[in-house]
């Protein structure tokens, strides 16, 4: 099985933690990866703000990157799910086709493809599940409070694994935080106030990390609280996943 | 048409709005409430679910089929003896509505709540030729004594608090200064509109649902203010999007239990009221409105925004639209649903709204004819884009982001300046100038990237 890491632009660039907890995660569980070294953004942050044909050239290099693996595996739904609905190439769309199927996102790969049945990890906090809003209903990685059915949460059933773990049920489960991509400032003042009302629903419970599949959300999240001067922290789901405390 | 105004657009309007924390605090929270009362509805029925396919697959039909169901309908109503006029814009509507009237010699209208008229400014037509019309639901009444638009399809005044509601009919209704008791303010209502009912000689009203098979319509209400209008007045004139059709009667069944658990929570509307012919005396016209409707029928990316049937749960769940409040939205349907209509009428005047969003997808969810509402927010910027309605600064931004992400090179140079310039002149960016920093702290760059912690401990070492 030949695994290929796809870290999105901002984690390697602002959070190598989160890539180097994602990368520990998969290879204690025997996993052989690879990181393609010449990736860099799945294209998202231009698409989302409606300039989808100026992302032609990430799509190659993106194809160029990761068509030669079984599966792709990244600690992002939001960037995961970007690719599933919108890689397109006008060269290779066969190869494009191929890998909108077979990129995961983190927790689904340890779910659905290693169908991991325990983890040697040990978080001993109160934790806060942030459910991003790519993941959560575009990769459908938990069951949202909107739609009639029986509840799952891949992310809850992987943070259940870890010792010392409590993980604290919220007032809205699945609320948007407001980051959005270029939503955090071009409608900045709607965007921290989603953000703000996020944290005071985990502040409410008595949570110590907040913790989400999307950096993103949590690097907006992050700045508000440190802005507070919150005792709450944010980690990454792999960092707790691949934590030892 | 233009810009969005002289008050801006979503994103300033919806700045002004959160100058005042405690207000978007309990309007977030009133809306929340009716987002909570509709899940519990709707997880009272099992087959919920299958409800909301059922009711897309039959708009999906009416929508293939429109020309065919519209003039089935039409034999429909000339057989039931109303008459039937078609608009094909809004001001057509207007003018065909404003002849009716004006042939009867009459001047008094009461007028139950038709966001097609909102959609069309019927009230301020008629109002510029004379023609008294009053609202007869609530919530629309005071929003018109007010002179404000609605700020939600179904519940026009959710933005005012009842001290507000209490001084406002203190104003114009004369109740006493200071009892903004909710049920004494109804019924100092109910009394004020009695006597506009009493007197109107026409009545005007929406059309939730239009039966082809039949030739009925069908009007929801709670306050039964649809059926007194009509019962009381000569003339009854019923305005609808050419949308609004059901190929069958027996199709109620589907939409009946949707919109009311979709839009409040309720199992159903108090009043449905289905009116299908005139009572002896009385004449009945219902006026079809084309605008925009079938340009949007021929765009496999948006028509689907024609399944609608205006129940406004898009807005209840939306954490934007709760946050910022109708107003903000600058268009007679606010919230998700409007932001995907409205550039379908005006580009340029609408161009921000499809970017009031975070696409989180919590709208098509709710939505109880399955409309790809987070999808079709995506699919409008691109056009927004294409068609040149986004500022060149920001183009310009976008375009150099996207040229160095398709470099690696570029890319790795560039994380490196950055990480850089963050750790050693915070002050380029901690500063009011950047709208991250204004209520957030900026993400502390580490020493080296993932790039280099991979180059430097794995590829070192010949893995």
């Amino acid at each position: 099985m030949r695994v290929a890491l796809f870290i999105p632009c901002y984690v390697n660039q602002f959070y190598p933690r989160v890539a180097v907890a994602t990368l520990a995660v998969l290879e204690k569980l025997g996993v052989e990866v690879s990181y393609p070294p010449d990736q860099t953004c799945c294209g998202q942050p231009m698409a989302n703000a409606g300039f989808e044909e100026s992302t032609k050239g990430t799509n190659e290099l993106f194809i160029k990157n990761f068509y030669n693996s079984d599966f792709i595996v990244s600690p992002s739904g939001s960037c995961v799910l970007h690719i599933k609905d919108h890689l397109h190439s006008h060269n290779n769309e066969v190869l494009a086709s191929q890998i909108r199927g077979k990129v995961y996102e983190l927790t689904e790969f340890l779910t659905d493809i290693l169908k991991v049945k325990g983890l040697n990890a040990r978080f001993p906090y109160a934790v806060g599940l942030h459910q991003s809003c790519h993941g959560q209903r575009g990769l459908m990685l938990s069951q949202m409070s909107e739609i009639v059915g029986p509840p799952f949460s891949k992310t809850e059933y992987l943070l259940n694994m870890v010792g010392g773990l409590r993980l604290v049920s919220l007032e809205r489960a699945d609320e948007c935080c407001g980051f959005g991509g270029t939503f955090c400032v071009t409608e900045e003042a709607v965007s921290v106030k989603m953000g703000v009302d996020r944290i005071q629903d985990h502040v409410a419970h008595g949570v110590d990390v907040i913790t989400g599949t999307d950096m993103s959300c949590l690097m907006h999240l992050e700045g508000i609280l440190r802005r507070q001067k919150s005792r709450i922290k944010v980690a990454h789901v792999a960092e707790i996943l691949n934590a030892n405390d | 048409m233009g810009t969005p105004g002289k008050m801006g657009d979503h994103a300033q309007r919806s700045t002004v709005f959160n100058q005042d924390e405690a207000r978007v605090n309990w309007h977030d929270k009133t809306l929340w409430f009716i987002r909570e009362k509709r899940d519990k509805a709707a997880k009272q029925i099992s087959e919920w679910e299958e409800l909301r396919e059922q009711a897309s697959s039959i708009k999906e039909n009416v929508l293939g089929n429109l020309y065919n169901y519209l003039l089935q309908f039409e034999q429909r109503i000339l057989d039931n003896g109303v008459q039937v006029h078609w608009a094909a814009t809004a001001e057509e509507h207007n003018v065909i509505v404003y002849d009716i009237i004006r042939k009867k010699g009459l001047r008094q209208v009461v007028k139950s709540k038709s966001m097609l008229t909102e959609e069309c400014h019927l009230n301020e037509y008629l109002e510029t030729h004379g023609i008294d019309v009053v609202d007869t639901d609530l919530g629309e009444r005071i929003v018109q004594l007010a002179k404000e638009p609605p700020s939600h399809i179904v519940l026009p005044c959710i933005h005012w608090k009842k001290e507000e509601i209490g001084e406002l009919f203190h104003r114009h209704l004369g109740t006493p200064s200071g009892n903004s008791d909710p049920q004494f303010l109804t019924a100092a209502a109910r009394q004020h509109l009695r006597h506009h009912f009493m007197t109107s000689g026409v009545a005007i009203t929406g059309v939730n649902f239009a039966v082809a098979e039949t030739g009925e319509i069908v009007v929801c209400t709670n306050e039964g203010n649809a059926d007194l209008g009509v019962q009381l007045a000569d003339v009854h004139i019923a305005c609808m999007g050419i949308e609004k059709i059901i190929p069958e009667r027996k199709h109620l069944g589907v939409f009946l239990r949707l919109l009311a658990r979709s839009a409040t929570g309720q199992p159903i509307t108090t009043y449905s009221s289905h009116f299908k012919k005139p009572r002896p005396g009385q004449e009945m016209h219902i006026v079809l409105v084309d605008n925009g409707r079938s340009e949007r029928l021929k765009s496999a990316d948006f028509r689907s925004a024609l399944k609608c049937i205006r129940c406004g749960a898009c807005m209840n769940t939306c954490p934007v639209y709760r946050r910022s409040g109708g107003h903000s939205y600058h268009y007679a349907i606010a919230g998700p649903i409007g932001s995907i209509l409205a550039p379908g009428l005006d580009m340029k005047k609408y161009a921000d709204l499809p970017f009031a969003s975070t696409l989180c997808g919590s709208c098509s969810n709710v939505c109880p004819v399955k409309i790809d509402i987070h999808t079709q927010l995506y699919k409008w910027r691109q056009v927004l884009v294409k068609n040149g309605h986004v500022d060149g600064g920001k183009s310009i931004g976008i375009k150099g982001m996207a040229a160095m992400f398709e470099n690696p090179r570029i890319f790795k140079w560039s994380g490196a300046i950055g990480r850089m310039v963050m750790k050693s002149f915070p002050f380029i960016l901690n500063n009011k100038l950047n709208p991250w920093y204004k209520r957030r702290d900026m993400p502390q760059p580490p020493s080296q990237s993932f790039s280099q912690w991979y180059q430097k401990n794995r590829m070192g070492h010949g893995k």
